[in-house]
């Protein structure tokens, strides 16, 4: 495979007159975190729909091991090998955690419509081989006693166990992680920190986060978006010290670990 | 324990046992399921064919008729089910399709009386999963009050097709046949209305074997999922709007082999049969049934027939007078779906799963 796992080139994305994206352009090589920051409403969000084909770019291109992504909508992700855990978490408040952690699992399934209709062919093994995946991602995630429980029912650390257990169940070469740390006590985030880290072994991942301790602990890379323009990319040192960014961003830099923006609410604007 | 109603504790997924389960089957008395989905839910059916057959046989016509009733609004109501309780898509215009199934059977019996009656029930339901595609597809990218609307307008609109084209479709009067009755090899066994009963039974239970293993597996959770949050669901791969579109075509399946069979037991289609309240009814039925489970649906079948029935002997008791009376099941009907559905939100189905759950509490980790 050649190429970057993810391309982003020259990237703009207008909402009416407002431009959300100008030109964004970076990379994410293969088997990498690479982090995505910025104040609110700066775009990260933006970056993500456009990734995932849920809003259309005005230009630019989007390549995936140098192949450029044409048209592609959100429902053509996990084909890609890209999954994408949203903001809002996304999970299905009807269904048991193990059917959220199903429907990820789904694109494991090869059957049509007369198989589903008849449960004849090819759906007792497909149904076989998703509902063991899906259960192998829950233990995975330490949520496997959860399995029959209806999502809401749950705390808000659990629930974002199982939405990550959903969106890595297809092992994706790309996991695209929006806010994965807001909510989550101390211990979860060091938790959170240690997989992020160990999906390497696998695939990349594009985080957005504004949990900076977290972001430098884990990034290979750090790319910087304000107002829709990357202002700063660089290893998690060089954008630490990037006068630019501090400007934007940072505000005067007073010991670290501090988080530089204050977990919001989120789940008022999930940006879809 | 959570509540459940969208997957009951019966809900039987193929919960193939094996060591690798063994932690996740915590939910108490779990047991592995039988076998494949459609042999289990073909042992219902069957298990539900004796017992009709059971039923009609020790009773006489009038019972007859009345068990066919609500065989065949279980499958509609069953149909309609897959496309509001599970795919979400509130549909005011289910009536519509029963509408194209009894037409369709009463068009081919009148003028190909030699079509056999199984081939006349698979064009009804070819008939009404065509129409299924049209509406699904042209409201594709409706939804809530706007998709509510647009069936609302079909519901109107199709029966009075039947009165636009009266030598065709008969009319105001509708079109008349001959019920084919029973083969004379069992006229001994089983009278005419009896066998009507056992005929509509046995289309009913395949349909429902159908929507049970089509909305207790892969597409179920599809459509659950796209319901419940279609952004996350498309991003796992699912088609949501082809998807919405197969929902419709199912439901309408169902609901036009709902109208072949009633076409097929009253010997007649008319359009006032079909009229709009025909679509509210099964929409509240649903509702009073319980959403979400095929229970819901045979609930909702007992009362469309026997409340109907109840209104029907008040009104003769009280002698009103015609106009009262035809009205009368309707507005009984209304009381009926009002006081069950401020007692019990989630329907019968809902408050009995939930009386269940109460009763199984405080010996949740024993058998079951
Ligand atoms: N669908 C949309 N229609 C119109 N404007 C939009 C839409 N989505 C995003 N925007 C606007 O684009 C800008 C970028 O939003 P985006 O959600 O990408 O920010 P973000 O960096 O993810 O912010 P946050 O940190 O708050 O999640 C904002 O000004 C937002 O209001
Ligand atoms: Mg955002």
């Amino acid at each position: 495979m050649d190429g970057h796992v993810l391309s982003v080139e020259q990237l703009t994305v207008a909402f009416g007159g407002l431009t959300a994206l100008d030109r964004v352009t970076f990379d994410v090589p293969h088997r990498s975190v690479v982090g995505l920051i910025g104040p609110n409403g700066a775009g990260k969000t933006t970056v993500f729909n456009a990734v995932s084909g849920v809003v259309r770019p005005r230009e630019g291109t989007l390549r995936r091991h140098g192949r450029p992504l044409r048209r592609h909508r959100p429902h053509h992700l996990p084909r890609l090998g890209i999954s994408r855990m949203l903001q809002g978490l996304g999970l299905f408040p009807g269904m048991t955690v193990l059917e959220n952690v199903m429907v990820g699992a789904d694109p494991l399934a090869t059957g049509g419509l007369p198989g589903m209709l008849t449960g004849l062919g090819r759906a007792p093994r497909d149904e076989r081989r998703v509902r063991e995946r899906a259960e192998a991602a829950l233990h995975e995630f330490g949520v496997a006693d959860t399995a029959h429980a209806l999502p809401g029912t749950l705390p808000y650390g659990v629930q974002k166990r199982v939405a990550l257990a959903r969106a890595c169940v297809c092992s994706p070469e790309l996991l695209l992680l929006d806010e994965p740390a807001s909510g989550l006590a101390a211990d979860e985030v060091s938790e959170l920190a240690e997989r992020v880290r160990g999906m390497r072994a696998h695939g990349s991942v594009l985080l957005v986060e504004h949990h900076m301790d977290l972001v430098m602990r884990v990034c290979d890379r750090v790319v910087v978006l304000d107002f829709g323009r990357v202002i700063a990319d660089g290893t998690p040192d060089e954008v630490r010290a990037d006068p630019a960014v501090e400007r934007a961003y940072l505000g005067p830099p007073e010991g670290d670990g501090d988080l530089l923006a204050p977990d919001g609410p989120e789940e008022a604007r999930d940006g879809r | 324990m959570a509540p459940t109603h969208r997957a009951p504790a019966s809900d039987a997924r193929p919960d193939t046992a094996g060591p690798a389960k063994a932690a996740t089957a915590t939910r108490a008395g779990r047991r592995p399921a039988l076998g494949h989905p459609l042999l289990r839910h073909g042992l219902w059916a069957l298990a539900a064919l004796a017992a009709v057959a059971l039923l009609t046989a020790a009773t006489g016509p009038v019972t007859d008729l009345r068990v066919a009733d609500v065989g065949l609004h279980l499958l509609a109501v069953a149909g309609l089910q897959l496309l509001v309780g599970t795919s979400g898509q509130v549909s005011l215009g289910h009536g519509a399709f029963m509408f194209v199934g009894a037409y369709t059977m009463a068009l081919l019996v009148v003028n190909l009386p030699a079509v056999p009656l199984a081939a006349g029930m698979a064009a009804a339901c070819a008939a009404g999963c065509l129409a299924g595609l049209a509406v699904g597809a042209a409201t594709a990218r409706l939804h809530g009050p706007y998709l509510a609307g647009a069936t609302l307008m079909l519901a109107v609109g199709l029966p009075a097709v039947a009165l636009r084209f009266p030598d065709l479709l008969g009319g105001a009067n509708g079109l008349a046949f001959t019920a084919i009755g029973a083969p004379p090899a069992l006229s001994g066994l089983v009278d005419d209305t009896q066998w009507r009963a056992l005929v509509v039974w046995t289309v009913a239970l395949i349909g429902l074997v159908v929507l049970a293993t089509a909305t207790r597996g892969r597409l179920g959770r599809h459509l659950r999922a796209l319901r419940d949050d279609p952004t996350a669901a498309a991003l796992s791969g699912i088609p949501v709007g082809r998807a919405r579109v197969t929902a419709f075509v199912i439901s309408a399946g169902a609901g036009s082999l709902a109208g072949a069979c009633q076409a097929y037991v009253l010997g007649t289609a008319t359009p006032s049969t079909y009229a709009l309240t025909l679509s509210l009814v099964l929409l509240a039925a649903l509702v009073l049934g319980g959403l979400g489970s095929l229970w819901g649906a045979f609930w909702a079948a007992l009362a469309i027939v026997y409340v109907e029935v109840a209104g029907t002997e008040l009104a003769h008791a009280l002698e009103l007078d015609t106009d009262v009376r035809n009205n009368l099941p309707v507005v009984f009907f209304g009381a009926v779906l009002i006081i069950i559905v401020l007692a019990w939100p989630r329907g019968v189905h809902g408050a009995l799963s939930a009386l269940g759950r109460h009763r199984s509490t405080p010996s949740q980790t024993g058998d079951s």
